[in-house]
Formats: C-alpha cells, sequence, structure tokens
C-alpha cells in the first residue's frame, strides 16, 4: 500500500495546525498505523518542540531535500509512541530551500515505508503552504470559529483546488475535511462566537471534529507531548475521536455543548468553568 | 450566563450572527471573484496601457486605473485614464 498524505493546513496562523498535526499524527500511530510527521514551516519549526523532541534533532528535511543527509538520518522516531517519527523543518534556511521536485523525492521515499504521511503546513499561502499541500492526498482544513480564519480557511480551500497536483493534473480532487478547533460552547451559547454548524454552513465541508478550548493544549505542548496522550482531557479525547472518524468509525461528535450547571450557577454565574474561559 | 447578563445583553445584537451574515456575504463575493477577475485584472490594465502607448506617448502604469466593484448582482468595470498634456494637444 502507499502512504496516503494528508496536510494540516489553515491559511491563518496560530489557529493550532501544529498541535493538530501532532495529535493527529500521534493518533494515527497509537492505533497501529506507521506515521511519520513533517514540519514543512522552514525556518520557523516548531513541531519538535510541541512533539518534544527539539533535542534530538539533528538532520531536518532540507538536508534531505539538498542530500546532505538521508531519510533514515533525519527521521527521529518518537521514544512513547511506536511507528511514529517525526521529520523536523529546517530553522536556519527559509522556504526557498522547499523545491518541489526534492520534496516530491522525499514523499515518494517515505510512501514506501509509511500508511501515513501527515504534513503540517506553515501559515499564508505562500511557497511552503503550497509545498505542504501540493501532493496531498486529503487536507485538514484547521479553523478557529472567529471570522478571519473562516476566511483564510476559505481561501486555502481555494488554493487546494487549484494549485495542487491533484488539481493541476486534473485527477480525483484532494478530499478535504475541516476540523474545528479552540471552540468554545459557553460562548457559542451566549451568541458570541460562531457555533459549529455556522462554519460549517459557510465552509461547506465534512466536518471530522471539534475540539475545544482547553488548558490541557498548553499544558501538554509545555510538556512536548501531543495531546492525544492526555487521554483524561477533553482535547486528547476530541482528537482521539477525530482520528477514529477519520479511519471511517462512526462517532458522535462531543464538546460542542455547555456543561449542564446547576440552578445556582445558571442564575449567578457561579462556575469555575465559566470563569476560567472568561480570562482566556 | 447570569440574570443580570440576560437583562443588560438583550439590547445587544448577537455578535455571533453578525459574523456570519458578514462571513457569508465575503466568502461568496472572493469565491465568484477569486478565479476570474482578480488574476485577469492586471494582465487587463497592462494590455490597456500598451494599445494606449501605441497613440500617446508618454503614458504609464500610473495613468490607467482600472476598477472592478461588484454591487449587488452586477459587477462594474470602472477605467480611468488620465492621458498626459503633451500627447492630448498632439491629437
Amino acid at each position: 500500500m502507499v502512504a496516503q498524505i494528508i496536510v494540516i493546513t489553515s491559511g491563518k496562523g496560530g489557529v493550532g495546525k501544529t498541535t493538530s498535526s501532532a495529535s493527529f499524527a500521534t493518533g494515527l500511530a497509537m492505533r497501529g498505523f506507521k506515521t511519520v510527521v513533517i514540519d514543512f514551516d522552514v525556518g520557523l519549526r516548531n513541531l519538535d518542540l510541541v512533539m518534544g523532541c527539539e533535542r534530538r534533532v539533528v538532520y531536518d528535511l532540507i538536508n534531505v531535500i539538498h542530500g546532505e543527509a538521508n531519510l533514515q538520518q533525519a527521521l527521529i522516531k518518537d521514544k512513547r509512541v511506536d511507528n511514529l517519527f517525526i521529520l523536523a523543518a529546517s530553522q536556519t534556511r527559509d522556504k526557498d530551500a522547499l523545491t518541489q521536485e526534492g520534496v516530491e523525492r522525499v514523499l515518494q521515499e517515505l510512501q514506501r515505508d509509511f500508511d501515513y504521511i501527515v504534513c503540517d503546513s506553515p501559515a499564508g499561502i505562500e511557497r511552503g503552504a503550497i509545498m505542504a499541500l501540493y501532493f496531498a492526498d486529503t487536507a485538514v482544513v484547521v479553523t478557529n470559529p472567529e471570522v478571519s480564519s473562516v476566511r483564510d480557511s476559505d481561501r486555502i480551500l481555494g488554493l487546494l483546488s487549484s494549485k495542487s497536483k491533484r488539481a493541476e493534473s486534473k485527477q480525483e480532487p484532494i478530499r478535504e475535511y475541516l476540523l474545528v478547533t479552540r471552540y468554545s460552547p459557553a460562548r457559542v451559547a451566549r451568541g458570541e462566537m460562531l457555533s459549529v454548524n455556522d462554519v460549517v454552513d459557510i465552509l461547506h465541508i465534512p466536518l471530522l471534529g471539534v475540539i475545544p478550548e482547553s488548558q490541557a493544549v498548553l499544558n501538554a505542548s509545555n510538556n512536548g507531548i501531543p495531546v492525544s496522550l492526555e487521554k483524561e482531557s477533553d482535547a486528547g479525547q476530541a482528537y482521539l475521536d477525530v482520528v477514529a472518524r477519520f479511519l471511517g468509525e462512526n462517532r458522535p461528535h462531543r464538546f460542542i455543548t455547555e456543561n449542564k450547571k446547576g440552578i445556582f450557577g445558571r442564575l449567578f454565574g457561579w462556575t469555575n468553568r465559566e470563569k476560567l474561559e472568561d480570562v482566556v | 450566563m447570569n440574570i443580570f447578563e440576560l437583562i443588560f445583553r438583550r439590547q445587544q445584537k448577537n455578535s455571533a450572527a453578525v459574523a456570519k451574515e458578514r462571513l457569508q456575504i465575503i466568502v461568496s463575493h472572493e469565491r465568484s471573484s477569486s478565479q476570474a477577475s482578480r488574476d485577469f485584472l492586471p494582465v487587463l490594465q497592462q494590455e490597456i496601457i500598451d494599445v494606449i502607448a501605441k497613440y500617446f506617448t508618454g503614458i504609464d502604469k500610473n495613468s490607467v486605473r482600472v476598477e472592478l466593484q461588484r454591487m449587488g448582482s452586477c459587477s462594474v468595470l470602472e477605467l480611468n485614464v488620465a492621458l498626459p498634456e503633451q500627447a492630448e494637444e498632439n491629437a
């Protein structure tokens, strides 16, 4: 079987692409699939930090593209999950170092060994982002329920259907999925935040999952642990659901409605949860 | 939301609804215009300059302004050409 290439993309920065890439790839590996996650954010690498392997990076994607190292030297094996590998971005080069031929060669070589290749796209619509999505079979569009993120996601959907290899060679189009992150059901209930249905209405692509705004995400990245390994946390469970749905399982969406409060909480707003969200 | 917020917020318009409405308008506008108009405008502008330059000397890219505006269901292509004074006298 040839590995499936999945790009995690968004257009806008800071919406959770790297967090989602790390958690999604980890989730696939936990299910027994041999998975590699590649950081395409050349010059601003961060996937290594989120995955907790920043001190083990010796060679990176650009070294492999330029023939300064081979893939076996550059792939970092995760210490917690079998079947999970990380390919870091270069911190010293810029995105022009990503050549289409080079990226294609690396992906083809990886496709022989792996089941899934997860590409963590940089923000923007420049070279790095285009290279990350160009060879993709599937795209996960990460969107915050907020106007600029939704608009940028729509722009990225346009690029997926015009600037990708599948589009240019008139193959079957890239499969597109929506992943809504930093979702706050309490704010949606108050009419302060776009609901997940609003976002689906605007973007018109199938919903893969909703990740709630959660303390667990920052905690996990502070510690260099993909949040999907924090199985007790809401965000961790939400990412594991996303992986299950991606693999074809039918899982109802969770964390999209507000936690029920008692009668006093409803009257006076006395809940820790709501206070936390007000601060965040 | 507590009881006080409920009373005081009633007057404000729900901001998520405003966001959705604005997004639906801008996104449908950008979808319809992104492939077609945005890409050809600079080319159109250059070709117009080239044609005008054949008849008037001293024209440059700043003398031609091309704008495409969308108003409801129709689009308006606005073309503004400032001819150089010298050329106008000769013509």
